[in-house]
């Protein structure tokens, strides 16, 4: 076995397996690489309290008028999210959840719109351990399933409310059968563009004829589930282009309506099973865990894909390996990654700070950066990459640095007191805090006469709370820092 | 198979060379040709419009029997003539500001714009519409390559798009076109600001840093260039902001981008390209064509009251003549209806221009909706709407005639068309 991981390796797999360290938390990681990574894959050993300590001294706030309310609440369930993924001991579960967030894209604001803001809510974050009606979110299924099996996980989304909505799978019928959740599953869920047809659309959109959802519960407690409606089912054969069966068979039975609900279990299963859907999943994980930039390593890519297969469609075995790759823990595949906004703002906010911080302040610069959390612009999720810094979304995140620089002005004053007695010793405190890629010399150079440009360095109180702010400031702001 | 943005990010950024030019060279090349100044306006309708339900063939025998919900009324279209193959047309009832534009002969439709194989998929397909390209949808946009032509040393400025990242149309090797959602927020923060003096020497130090490009890091260049042009350009932005217009635009995203651009128009910050765009097209089901709080209805009715304020505006001020807006989205909609009431995804569908020194009018041709299979108008077994003009074929015009470069080289071909002479 290999020694202890140095620091440089485990905060490069926190950023990426999870939204940075804080210091407590890297204190806390003191294996081994392949064990940190096994407690990072193997997190249901870690006990999931995250949610008890909101509202708790010693956290970042969050803020509301009347009750904390994240299972009915859109604008507080993005809070409990930020909060989780700046205090949860759970990192890997929440970045995975982040990422099928993406594949599944689903936005609130359509639910919503459909059956208002409140089961608009429910049915994209309720936990069901606290809704009265007992319904699980999209987003709670994802969380349950973060490294769970991915025909589970297909079967659970076809079966969604929010996403029986949002694809608008309740109005695909017998008469009309309706194309769109067809199509996506296809072209974004699994196989990918090139690998169908525009027949195997129409024949998939036939397949889920009858996935619908109804009312049910009384009361207070009323609300949409799924439910197959077999006089919605259209019976006939459906032939694709791919095998659907083992042995080759490309088309699905004529069945009777009763028995029609099969036709979409034996198309999730053929999907999950198709010859691309391992390579489609390992091309997305390589382009979010390993490297964003330069090609695609297809040696990776067939690795990824074998575990996929050999593992019987299971994320854990996945996710693990990807983490363990060479191309993963290859020093040149650090900072090769655009930080989301979300990655950057929980970042920021572990690195410079949250005493006395509400992340309700983040959800407006968030959104000013590109990115509302249960709000991806469209079903192929955000577009990334350089999208996320054009020039009013890189002003946001230089911004969001000032509000929060100014917020912890005077911890971050108290905290470099013992750095303060020069300005190349506060400077290099503070690279310590907030690691960025490599700086050239002439931007450390540039760091350092800001800290001389408006008088000789006394190092007082107020000397430090001004330059402290002001040098968190332009170095959460600097491009090296928005690589993960 | 498609390429997606990211697999695009790791090809093609070229370093920048991020150096700050008066923004005089669209004005030199406009000047040349007898005009104030060019400004484009590109707008993406995005999801997929149902131009069926906008250009309205109103009289074809198929229409109604084809959209028995959907169809409007030939007693409600607003009338707008017939075309070259004398089919009758009739805009959307809620399009009365874009039919007073229409009558004063500024604003043309072409008729079945696709291309080959169209794509139905809304990010292939809008990608393809992006970069102009149907062969390989993952370059860069085709306005972001027309700057690249430019004359080097470009202001960001140049362009100004009005959603908060940057859309594949405007990406571009060179020029990093600054994304401003809204001007109010575009202003640099300090946890020092009410000191003058640190505050001051903060924004000095972020404006000198983001100046040193690591040029052998292409990816990391490009967010030095993204924080240089955003410094180089927020004093300019910042004058917007107290742009008052002469009339009152929608309180829509459409209307308030559209008052964002007329309010750079007439500060004279240098912008000429500009991005707007307005979505809620992908209606799927209940797409209520007719009803007044119907989903399609009301968007024609967004599209129509911030484009008649826009008009008004930009006339009021003599800028319209200046002015050329272009629409696009990434297909049109099938044109049978679906059983739950709304449209599934199609081919060809209809482009508007709009512009003081456009000749308006009907261009290309209606489809026949007739559902026999053989209906040379139709492809898909006559499910869908079948290109007439190549889409490359509008772009060409508005390159060569408006921003009077050389299409041929901006799209990589020849797709001049002689008869598609709107501008």
């Amino acid at each position: 076995m290999a020694g202890l991981a140095s620091n440089r390796q485990i905060e490069h797999l926190l950023r990426r397996a999870g939204f940075g360290a804080r210091p407590d938390e890297l204190d806390s990681y003191t294996q081994n690489y392949r064990d940190i990574v096994d407690a990072l894959v193997n997190y249901e050993d870690t006990p999931d309290v995250v949610d008890t300590w909101i509202g708790k001294p010693g956290y970042v706030n969050v803020t509301t008028t009347g009750v904390f309310s994240p299972q009915t609440n859109i604008v507080h369930a993005r809070q409990r999210w930020l909060f989780r993924m700046i205090h949860g001991d759970r990192p890997l579960q929440e970045k995975m959840t982040l990422f099928w967030h993406n594949h599944f894209a689903t936005g609130y604001t359509k639910i919503a719109g459909a059956v208002g803001s409140v089961e608009g809510a429910q049915y994209m974050v309720a936990k069901s351990s606290e809704n009265t009606a007992r319904v699980r979110g999209q987003l709670e299924m994802l969380r349950d399933n973060a490294l769970g099996n991915f025909r589970d996980i297909l079967l659970n989304i076809a079966r969604d409310t929010a996403m029986l909505f949002w694809l608008d799978g309740r109005t695909n019928t017998r008469n009309s059968p309706q194309e769109n959740f067809a199509r996506e599953i296809m072209e974004l869920f699994t196989v990918g563009v090139g690998h169908y047809t525009e027949s195997d659309v129409y024949a998939g959109a036939r397949v889920f004829t009858g996935w619908n959802i109804q009312r049910t519960g009384t009361n207070g407690v009323a609300h949409y589930e799924f439910v197959y409606l077999p006089n919605n089912h259209e019976t006939n054969a459906k032939t694709f282009s791919f095998p659907i069966y083992a042995d080759g068979n490309r088309t699905i039975p004529a069945r009777s309506a009763s028995n029609g609900m099969q036709d979409g279990l034996d198309l999730i299963d053929a999907l999950a099973a198709h010859p691309n859907t391992g390579r489609y999943l390992a091309t997305k994980l390589y382009r979010f865990f390993v490297r964003e930039f330069g090609d695609v390593d297809q040696e990776f890519v067939n690795n990824i894909a074998n575990t996929y297969y050999r593992n019987g469609y299971e994320m854990g075995p996945v996710v693990r390996a990807v983490l363990l790759s060479p191309q993963f823990r290859d020093e040149a595949s650090m900072f090769t990654r655009y930080s989301w906004p979300v990655e950057f703002v929980v970042r920021s906010i572990k690195d410079i700070g949250w005493r006395g911080f509400s992340v309700n302040d983040a959800l407006t610069p968030m959104a000013n950066m590109g990115q509302t959390l249960y709000e991806p612009p469209d079903v192929s999720g955000w577009d990334a990459g350089q999208t996320w810094f054009a020039t009013g979304a890189m002003l946001s995140r230089m911004n969001f640095a000032a509000s929060l620089a100014t917020n912890q002005k005077f911890n971050l004053a108290t905290a470099a007191k013992p750095y303060g007695s020069s300005p190349d010793s506060l400077l290099a405190y503070f690279l310590d805090q907030l690691v960025t890629a490599p700086l050239e010399t002439t931007v450390i150079a540039e760091l350092s006469a800001y800290l001389r440009a408006t008088g000789p360095w006394i190092g007082s109180d107020a000397q430090l709370q001004a330059k402290s702010s002001g040098l968190v400031h332009l170095i959460a702001s600097l491009p090296e820092y928005q690589l993960v | 198979m498609r390429v997606t943005r990211r697999q695009f990010v790791k090809g093609g950024v070229a370093a920048f060379t991020v150096t700050f030019a008066a923004p005089e060279f669209l004005s030199d090349l406009a000047r040349a040709q007898g005009a104030g100044a060019r400004n484009l306006v590109v707008l993406y309708l995005s999801g997929g419009n149902d131009s069926l339900s906008m250009l309205i063939p109103y009289n074809d025998p198929f229409y109604t029997s084809r959209r028995p919900t959907l169809a409007v009324p030939a007693a409600n279209v607003l009338q707008v003539g017939t075309d070259s193959s004398r089919v009758a047309l009739g805009l959307h009832p809620r399009l009365t500001g874009l039919r007073q534009i229409f009558d004063g002969g500024r604003l043309a439709f072409v008729q079945r714009t696709g291309y080959p194989n169209q794509s139905r998929s809304h990010f292939q397909g809008a990608d393809i519409w992006s970069t102009a390209d149907p062969n390989n949808s993952s370059g860069l946009g085709w306005i972001g390559r027309y700057l690249d032509s430019l004359p080097s040393s470009l202001d960001p400025l140049v362009g100004w798009n009005t959603t908060s990242s940057l859309p594949h149309v405007l990406q571009s090797a060179h020029t990093a076109v600054p994304a401003i959602a809204s001007t109010s927020g575009y202003g640099y923060q300090s946890p020092n600001s009410g000191n003058a003096a640190e505050a001051g020497a903060e924004r000095n130090t972020a404006i000198r840093i983001s100046s040193h490009l690591p040029a052998a890091q292409p990816q990391l260049s490009f967010v030095y260039g993204s924080a240089a042009s955003a410094l180089a350009t927020l004093d300019r932005v910042a004058m917007v902001n107290s742009y008052t217009p002469s009339t009152t635009y929608p309180n829509t995203g459409l209307g308030l981008a559209l008052r964002a651009v007329a309010g750079a128009m007439v500060k004279n910050i240098g912008t000429r390209v500009f991005y707007v765009t307005t979505g809620g097209f992908d209606n799927h089901s209940q797409q209520n064509v007719n009803g007044a709080n119907g989903a399609y209805y009301g968007l024609m009715a967004t599209l129509n009251d911030a484009l008649l304020a826009f008009y008004n505006d930009l006339n009021s001020h003599g800028l319209f003549g200046d002015t050329l807006l272009v629409s696009f989205s990434e297909f049109g909609r099938r044109i049978t209806e679906n059983g739950s009431f709304g449209t599934d995804h199609g081919a060809a569908s209809a482009m508007i221009v709009m512009g003081g020194r456009v000749n308006g009018g009907l261009y290309g041709t209606a489809p026949n909706l007739n559902t026999d299979p053989k209906n040379p108008t139709l492809e898909n077994e006559a499910g869908d709407v079948t290109f007439e003009t190549d889409f490359r074929s509008v772009y060409a015009r508005v390159a060569d005639g408006w921003l009077g470069t050389d299409s041929v080289r901006l799209l990589g071909g020849d797709f001049r068309k002689t008869s598609l002479n709107f501008i």
